[in-house]
């Protein structure tokens, strides 16, 4: 399934919607979503994992790019992912750097 | 960086992009648009990198390094736009196969970087290998990106240690252990509200260098189990952890995985120590596979005898040479991305003597590597822990180089104590000084009681409860006909070979395990413990389960439930120590008063106060600590009265006088069923007659003076 991140600004907050699958392939496309809601400096950080069916490696490096470029006051949420990817998340440790919800309301 | 104009490609091979690399760091490293190669050898002739697609069984290019990319005896080249995710590599190195001057190059084979900081090809532990691959453990690329935080080593002093020793798969792999992903790193982090409730400070983990489980496998001749190289004591990468150790191994994520355990554990006051193999490697000896050195540069590498054969001080085939420069510059490049990247609070090194032999194998008066890692900037405030023997007869315990920083595996406190607590006769002189520290040992040397690691079991060897139920070594399971493991086990079965119904067999063992655990955590020095102690973990008799991967070694965690009376009691006597500064100081017993509390810091009684009775029948032996004494008289802390009674009797102990003002308690009474063994901190009630206390037989009795 071909990968998207879709980046909207909302406020404070930034969104990218990701979908699809996360490989080495697809990750520069998801790292030039970070650096352009990065240069908006915005408070918080979300990103919407419901459609997103797999995160390789090269996601989770994405992910801690984020959470490094985005700076300590900015909350990072992960929001719906589901089980391989949130397996992944669980397994590296990561889902204790940010945080993980089902949903998300302003 | 990207667009740095000084960084382009000046060669091509095959379409891909090349330049001139840099010698240093050795390893694969990534630069801006490229990765940086660069390799030692000696007395190879050419040297080619070895490129694979991640899994592919066959190489997506190899390319010869350049004359001109050699500088001195380093190969180094930077290959521009590969997909670092996707990457393994190796080498192949030409050179002379001259076996008797200690050569054995061989072109055709694929070698591993000694340098590898991830390792494929054993991606889930268990899972047989392809033989007929021809890159059987294949280097990876890691990123160190990441996210620590304001993580940093924890640096708990020496005195304060209580160190757990575990090995990873075993904490888990049991189903009884609950986890998610069983025998894993990701687990541990499952488990740390129990280590914390145990209340450890530190644990060292057995092996998590990349090691090949399936390295001399094979099945049990009786049974026809399968035996592994489970325990890892066998190195294959010793910059790379252990693929199969990770829940993410087969996404390749194990540096992550681990570094995240790490966090973690900081998080919660827990420190890491590595136990670390620099003495051999996988490679065996000259029948062993050809894995990295020995394709490298054997004659470097390793100690052999004139005529080119492999010295064997570790009993496992090869012995590292560690004092040649290279491979001593090799271990402090280890250890110090370990201590940097991993952010490790220490290690422990596995037959550490041999660090001490000169390529020839003669034990150096100051050995370079020793001193090296004891001075070494980065690795300043590491701990650095010796298992001061090898497999070669060379003891060092109480004479291991210290230069100031190492302290050692106290062999002869497990020793010692053990003959005591089996009631053997004669031990009293020897013990005392076992629990004050063994200055007898470290004192004349300027070493102070934290160079000592007390332990009085430890992975090799029995478990403590199997130190009271067996007699001698049941090791048939390792289809080595029993011959394997130690026959000094210092052990005594209760009357009983092994598992028994019988009540009053089982308390007994309960009670000396108590007794043990409670002698150790009140002894000067640092205590240890091995993993499942705490809960009366067996091995049913096997004293050397190096390859057994089940329920031998895996831990039990319905032991918990069965022996909740030994957890309670473990939990409280590591909170004793923890609550008593007075046991707990870098610096030994004077045998004086020094701050002028009017007591002496350590005082010797026996059946009668101030008369100890150390003649050779003797098996009742007592001391006083004064709590005026605590950390060289700057913390004030209660008065700590202990007896200890190895006889098959009850003896009747006559007090000394509790400080002006104060009476005794009673903390711990190990002939006593729970849950009036010990008493929580604070809650410890008075002793009815304050002059005399009977201690049961074989067991320990604390009061604290309040």
């Amino acid at each position: 399934m071909t990968f998207s991140a879709t980046l909207e600004e909302t406020g404070s907050d930034a969104r990218i919607f990701l979908k699809g699958e996360l490989d080495a392939s697809s990750a520069p496309q998801f790292k030039d979503a970070v650096e352009q809601a990065a240069a908006k400096s915005p408070k918080r950080l979300i990103l919407f994992m419901n459609e997103l069916d797999f995160m390789a490696s090269a996601g989770l490096r994405i992910l801690i790019f984020a959470k490094q470029k985005m700076g300590q006051g900015v909350g990072i949420y992960v929001i719906g992912c589901k089980g391989p990817v949130l397996n992944t998340l669980e397994m590296s440790g990561f889902h204790r750097s940010v945080y993980v919800q089902d949903t998300y309301s302003e | 960086m990207d667009t740095r104009i000084d960084f382009y490609p000046t060669h091509n091979h095959e379409g891909f992009k090349l330049r001139h690399g840099k010698p240093f760091p050795f390893g694969a490293t990534l630069v801006p648009r490229g990765v940086n190669f660069s390799i030692f050898s000696k007395h190879a002739t050419s040297c080619t990198l070895v490129l694979f697609k991640k899994h592919a069984n066959e190489p997506m290019v190899e390319i010869p390094f350049p004359n001109s990319f050699r500088i001195g005896n380093v190969w180094c080249m930077v290959v521009f736009d590969l997909d670092c995710e996707d990457i393994e590599y190796g080498y192949r190195m030409d050179g002379p196969f001259e076996p008797n001057v200690g050569h054995r190059f061989d072109k055709s084979k694929i070698l591993l970087d000694p340098y590898a900081k991830a390792i494929g090809g054993r991606d889930v532990w268990g899972t047989k290998p392809d033989w007929d691959n021809i890159f059987q453990h294949r280097g990876r690329l890691v990123f160190e990106d990441f996210d620590w935080e304001d993580d940093c080593p924890l640096e708990i002093p020496m005195e304060d240690l209580v160190i757990y020793e575990m090995h990873v798969r075993s904490f888990t792999a049991h189903p009884s252990s609950g986890v998610k992903h069983p025998g894993t790193f990701a687990a541990i982090t499952e488990k740390i509200p129990y280590l914390k409730e145990l209340g450890v400070n530190c644990v060292e983990l057995m092996p998590v260098y990349e090691f090949d489980e399936f390295e001399n496998s094979k099945p049990n001749p009786v049974t026809g189990e399968m035996l592994y190289n489970y325990w890892g004591y066998s190195t294959v990468g010793f910059f790379a952890p252990k693929t199969g150790f990770a829940a993410t191994g087969r996404f390749g994520m194990q540096v992550d995985e681990l570094k995240s355990l790490i966090k973690e554990l900081h998080e919660n006051g827990i420190e890491v120590i590595l136990d670390v193999v620099f003495n051999h490697t996988a490679e065996g000896n000259e029948l062993g596979p050809t894995i990295s050195f020995r394709g490298i540069d054997n004659q470097t590498y390793y100690m052999l005898t004139p005529e080119g054969y492999y010295m064997n001080f570790s009993g496992c085939g090869n012995t590292l040479n560690c004092n040649n420069p290279i491979m001593r510059n090799m271990v402090l490049d280890c250890l110090r991305y370990w201590a940097s990247e991993y952010h490790i609070d220490g290690f422990r090194f596995d037959l550490a003597a041999i660090l001490g032999r000169d390529p020839w194998g003669v034990p150096l008066p100051s050995p370079p590597l020793l001193e090296t890692l004891a001075f070494d900037p980065v690795l300043g405030k590491c701990k650095l822990i010796a298992e001061a023997w090898d497999a070669g007869g060379l003891y060092q315990v109480g004479s291991f180089p210290a230069y100031g920083r190492w302290a050692e595996w106290n062999g002869k406190y497990r020793d010692d104590l053990r003959k005591m607590l089996k009631g053997d006769m004669g031990m009293l002189g020897a013990v005392a000084q076992r629990l004050q520290g063994s200055p007898d040992m470290y004192e004349y040397s300027g070493r102070g009681p934290s160079a000592s690691i007390n332990f009085i079991t430890c992975h090799d060897g029995f478990t403590l409860y199997d130190s009271f139920s067996y007699d001698d070594k049941h090791n048939e399971a390792n289809g080595e006909d029993n011959r394997d493991g130690g026959n000094d086990n210092h052990s005594w079965n209760c009357g009983w070979e092994g598992t028994t119904d019988n009540p009053d067999i089982i308390a007994l063992r309960k009670q000396l395990v108590k007794t043990a655990l409670a002698v150790l955590m009140l002894s000067r020095g640092v205590p240890m413990i091995l993993m499942g102690d705490e809960i009366g973990r067996t091995k049913n008799g096997n004293n050397n389960t190096y390859c057994q991967d089940n329920e031998l070694n895996w831990l039990d965690w319905s032991l918990l439930e069965t022996n909740d009376d030994l957890f309670r009691f473990s939990k409280n006597i590591i909170a004793f120590r923890n609550a008593h500064p007075v046991l707990r100081y870098h610096e030994h017993f004077h045998n004086a008063d020094l701050v002028g509390s009017g007591c002496v810091d350590i005082s010797w009684h026996g059946t009668q106060a101030w008369k100890a009775d150390w003649s050779g029948t003797s098996r009742a032996i007592a001391f006083m600590l004064c709590g005026k004494h605590a950390k060289g008289g700057t913390v004030n802390d209660d008065r700590i009265y202990v007896a200890i009674n190895t006889y098959w009797d009850a003896l009747d102990f006559e007090l000394p006088t509790p400080p002006k003002g104060a009476k005794w308690h009673v903390a711990v009474n190990t002939s006593m069923p729970s849950p009036e063994d010990i008493y929580e901190f604070g809650m410890e009630p008075e002793l009815g007659n304050q002059s005399n206390v009977l201690v049961g037989s074989r067991s320990i009795v604390v009061l604290v003076g309040k």
